[in-house]
């Protein structure tokens, strides 16, 4: 009943481009106006802030067209692994055609099935949800960061402290109930989960430590350090060797939304939290000074705020969203910490984040999408025999277009407004 | 070459940037460009560059029509633009950013150092621009800087040199330096387009001078026969006031004592030395001095945005010396820094955000953690008119305002709450005429109703315009402050390290 989700699930896509949109409308109007001036961020850019500024500066038509493109070299890696293909490919300059349809039709079932296995009926679409309620944690947990100019590669071992100490309170307390208990343990998880994210923050406050190494080797650390517990007496199931913790308790099991689905509570989680953190973000001064402080820090040092502050606070806050989603992990559907149960979510935040171009409105649905592309890739993988690494192969490809918008800007022939060559500069005279 | 634009017409969203500009560059011409804050000068010039294309109209060089897809192309075609903010590599030599692009090689295509320098040293002696090929970059004054961006435009054969506001950030010596440089060029047939807004150095260089207002070219002019309150009037479309009326005012308590504060640079040497100042309710204090000598440093101590190493400040009375930024601006310090692009706004944000910046969590701009739009809007709207800040809306990301009108952003703000100090740096640079006329008066007003004020500026006119009392930094020392009247030549002759003594008798 509760199959833990292994480390080997990965996600595939569906033709749905449209969900990946949805966005503040007052950023879309800024958007071909930001592009004139997408050069001169400051002069003193380094290659972190330009990165940051052209993922979260490309325009909406040119991410969906990122996704466009990853879906339709995915298809060729789809024909070119099918058998018949390859053999008609034999003969391609006699009869072309057939190695034309062969490759449609066999890349078009595939993506049929992938597009029914994640929204073809209630089942498939309480997978979607399932595998969406993590990811938009996580890419959430991206996408703060990335406001103030950081870099969050830790979402995997904020994943997995949130994940430990969640599960651990929801096994190791005894006697309270449902709720008092659950409560508890969501929290464990979220404070776990800051906790974890607050160390690299000070660190680079403090030392000036790039978060991107720092983050990195703790993930490592995170990793091992379970490792480790799942082989203690405290932790580990009695009875097995494997790493595997003890169940938790069911006043702490975060319960399914409907009998016979694996769509749990978190969903709920995840819509309060995604909601707040919009607000947070998009209305409140914290948010406010976050994204100053992202966008230029002598300014915003100048004005009075402290970047000190929020490089702590931005990792602490998506350390805790990292840590609810391995909380929810953990009580909501494996009801047991197992070694690598986080299974790179961290990572697919990252490109969950780069995906929805940073901002609350496209993580959402961009998360929803990978979720269905995670689904959906299990039962094409059941139904046609495309291999689920496919779904990583178009990850790494959306990564990629995304992150190179030039790329997509040329292959779809988008003239880019003004100048694209980063050598206006803004000077007294600009 | 001649360059001939012909009705160049761009638009921009909610502006006309150049509208049906026609404008011909002969050979060996001083071309200047006057006109208002978001004129539109600098937009033509980035398409004349490639930077930006036209929406209509068409280039011609030399009669050809050429497009340009973009500055590799007018690079190539003969056209050097040499931006304020410099793309020079920091830590690169003189002769390596030069040759940057178009390296000298020897056979295997190894560099070839001797004959990088030696054509450097060749160019520099050529056209009177003295640079130190071995040099490296980031070690030099920004008027160097500036030669070594003219040195690689015309290393890259340049026929046509854009210097878009080159003198907005050189002193007067270094400005005279670049005058000289400039004739030369003029006489090796090389034509430069000239945009500065100061009516002084049209004066003083250009051959003609094209106003544009609006994004129209409202008229030609010759400097030699147009005086500047005609050119000021011309550009501004009505009569500007080139003088400040500053009547005599009471000076009440000290609002800023600086005791002995030194101030240490990124190598541990004193920046600051040991400076007292006092500034006093209702008077403004100028402070000159080539750029270097300890200004910049003495105010970002006083502002709270760098540390002392010694000295206490005190505020009202109250030791602020270990004070925070944030707490220093709210205890009624306003700041205008030097730097209005790396320390003054932030691009991305609207207009009307960077108008609250400093305020951003206080009331009424914000009330426990939530901002409140429409008390910003209405403040910034005020200010937009106030200031005549020329902006499509209050809604536009302050990035993509013309350089003038970026800096009344930052000035605005300072003047939308209530000071006891303002601490104004370069607070003028690279605004029109008509607009320096608001500020000044402004800042007037702030002292009529009590406000100290501290002015550092490297404009001698400004100083004098301005100031109650006048100190020069030299050397990281402070000379005075003077009462005014202190005659120009002797501010001169401080700046450049005479003694008071020797200074006031030499000219009084
Ligand atoms: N990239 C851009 N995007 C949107 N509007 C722009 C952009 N560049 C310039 N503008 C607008 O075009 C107009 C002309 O700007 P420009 O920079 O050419 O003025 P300018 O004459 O150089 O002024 P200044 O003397 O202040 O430097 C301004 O209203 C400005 O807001
Ligand atoms: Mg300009």
């Amino acid at each position: 009943m509760t199959t833990p989700e292994g480390p080997d699930e990965r996600q595939v896509p569906p033709p749905s481009p449209d969900a990946a949109s949805a966005d503040e409308p007052e950023v879309r109007g800024a958007e071909e106006r930001d592009r004139e001036h997408a050069a001169p961020v400051h002069a003193a850019a380094g290659p972190m802030e330009r990165f940051v500024a052209a993922v979260t500066g490309t325009s909406v038509v040119v991410t969906i067209l990122a996704f466009v493109s990853a879906m339709v070299v995915g298809a060729l890696f789809i024909a070119l692994s099918e058998e018949a293909v390859r053999e008609s490919m034999g003969y391609f300059l006699a009869r072309p055609g057939d190695a034309l349809s062969a490759a449609w039709s066999v890349s078009a079932e595939a993506y049929g099935a992938l597009f029914r296995g994640a929204v073809g009926g209630a089942y498939q679409l309480s997978e979607t949800g399932t595998a969406a309620i993590p990811l938009i944690l996580t890419g959430l947990a991206v996408a703060i960061p990335l406001r103030a100019g950081m870099f969050n590669i830790g979402g995997e071992g904020q994943v997995i402290a949130g994940g430990v100490v969640a599960g651990f309170v929801g096994f190791a307390v005894t006697g309270l109930p449902f709720l008092v208990h659950l409560p508890l343990a969501i929290l464990a998880g979220i404070l776990g989960g800051a906790a974890y994210g607050f160390l690299p923050g000070i660190l680079k406050a403090r030392t000036g430590a790039h978060e991107v190494i720092t983050t990195i080797m703790l993930n490592n650390i995170a990793i091992y350090v379970t490792d480790y517990l799942l082989s203690t007496d405290r932790f580990r199931l009695e009875g097995r060797s494997d790493p595997i913790s003890k169940t938790v308790e069911a006043s702490a099991v975060l319960p399914r939304i409907f009998a016979g689905l694996r769509l749990h509570w978190g969903l709920l989680l995840v819509v309060v939290v995604a909601v707040a953190i919009w607000w947070l973000l998009e209305r409140s001064t914290f948010g406010f000074e976050l994204t100053a402080v992202g966008k230029n820090p002598d300014a915003a040092r100048a004005a009075g705020m402290s970047t000190g502050r929020m490089i702590v606070l931005g990792l602490t806050l998506a350390g805790a969203l990292a840590g609810l989603a391995g909380g929810a992990q953990i009580l909501g559907l494996q009801q047991r910490i197992t070694g690598g149960f986080s299974g790179g979510l961290g990572f697919d935040g990252i490109t969950v984040a780069l995906l929805g171009r940073g901002s609350v409105g496209g993580t959402v649905a961009a998360g929803v999408l990978f979720g269905a592309l995670k689904a959906g890739g299990r039962s094409m993988q059941g139904a046609t025999g495309t291999s689920l690494d496919l779904v990583v192969v178009l990850q790494a490809l959306i990564i990629l277009f995304v992150a190179a918008p030039a790329l997509v800007r040329a292959i779809f022939r988008i003239r880019a407004q003004g100048p694209a060559t980063g050598e206006l500069a803004k000077g007294w005279g600009a | 070459m001649k360059l001939e634009l012909r009705g160049i017409t761009k638009r921009f969203p909610g502006v006309v940037a150049n509208d049906a500009v026609d404008l011909v560059i002969e050979e060996g011409e001083i071309h200047g460009l006057l006109g208002e804050n978001g004129a539109g000068k600098s937009t033509l010039m980035n398409i004349l560059y490639g930077l930006y294309t036209a929406d209509e109209g068409e280039v011609l060089i030399d009669g050809e029509p050429v497009t340009f897809a973009g500055p590799g192309d007018a690079i190539d075609a003969g056209i050097g633009m040499v931006h304020q903010h410099f793309m020079l590599v920091p830590v690169f030599t003189v002769a390596e950013n030069i040759t940057l692009g178009v390296e000298h090689t020897k056979g295997l295509g190894l560099l070839d150092r001797r004959s990088a320098e030696a054509e450097v040293h060749r160019l520099s002696e050529e056209f009177g621009l003295p640079v130190d090929p071995h040099a490296v970059v980031e070690d030099l004054p920004v008027g160097v800087q500036q030669r070594v961006e003219i040195l690689k435009a015309l290393h890259r054969e340049a026929r046509l040199l854009i210097l878009d506001e080159p003198t907005a950030v050189l002193t007067p010596q270094e400005t005279e330096d670049l005058f000289r440089a400039m004739r030369s060029l003029k006489e090796s047939g090389r034509s430069i387009v000239f945009i500065s807004h100061k009516l002084k150095e049209h004066k003083a260089i250009v051959d003609r001078i094209s106003v544009l207002r609006r994004g129209r070219i409202v008229g030609t002019a010759d400097p030699a026969t147009t005086s500047e309150q005609e050119l000021a009037n011309l550009m501004v479309g009505r009569p500007v006031g080139l003088t400040v009326d500053k009547a005599d005012r009471e000076t009440g308590e000290a609002v800023l004592a600086v005791r002995g504060i030194t101030v240490l640079d990124a190598r541990g040497k004193p920046a600051v030395d040991g400076v007292d100042l006092d500034v006093h309710r209702g008077e403004i204090v100028a402070i000159a001095g080539v750029e270097g000598n300890g200004q910049t440093e003495l105010v970002r101590a006083i502002t709270g945005l760098d540390p002392v190493a010694g000295g206490t400040i005190e505020l009202l009375g109250r030791d602020v010396t270990a004070f925070g930024r944030k707490e220093l601006l709210r205890a009624g310090v306003g700041h205008i820094p030097e730097d209005r692009n790396r320390e003054g706004i932030v691009g991305d944000f609207t207009v009307a955000e960077n108008l609250v910046l400093p305020m951003w969590d206080a009331a009424p701009f914000a009330e426990r953690g939530r901002r409140r739009f429409g008390a910003i809007a209405e403040v910034a709207e005020r200010e937009v008119d106030d200031f005549d800040i020329r902006t499509p809306s209050i809604h536009t990301t302050a990035g993509s305002l013309s350089g003038g009108n970026a800096q009344k952003v930052v000035v605005a703000r300072e003047f939308a709450r209530p000071l006891d100090l303002l601490v104004a740096a370069q607070p003028t640079r690279g605004v029109d005429v008509g607009s320096i006329e608001y500020i000044h008066r402004r800042i007037v007003d702030k002292r009529n109703e009590g406000a100290a004020v501290v002015i550092v500026s490297s404009e001698l006119d400004e100083v004098l315009a301005l100031a109650d009392r006048v100190a020069v930094m030299f050397h990281g020392r402070l000379v005075g402050p003077f009462p005014m009247p202190v005659s120009r030549e002797a501010v001169g002759l401080l700046m450049a390290g005479a003694t008071p003594d020797e200074a006031m008798g030499a000219t009084r």
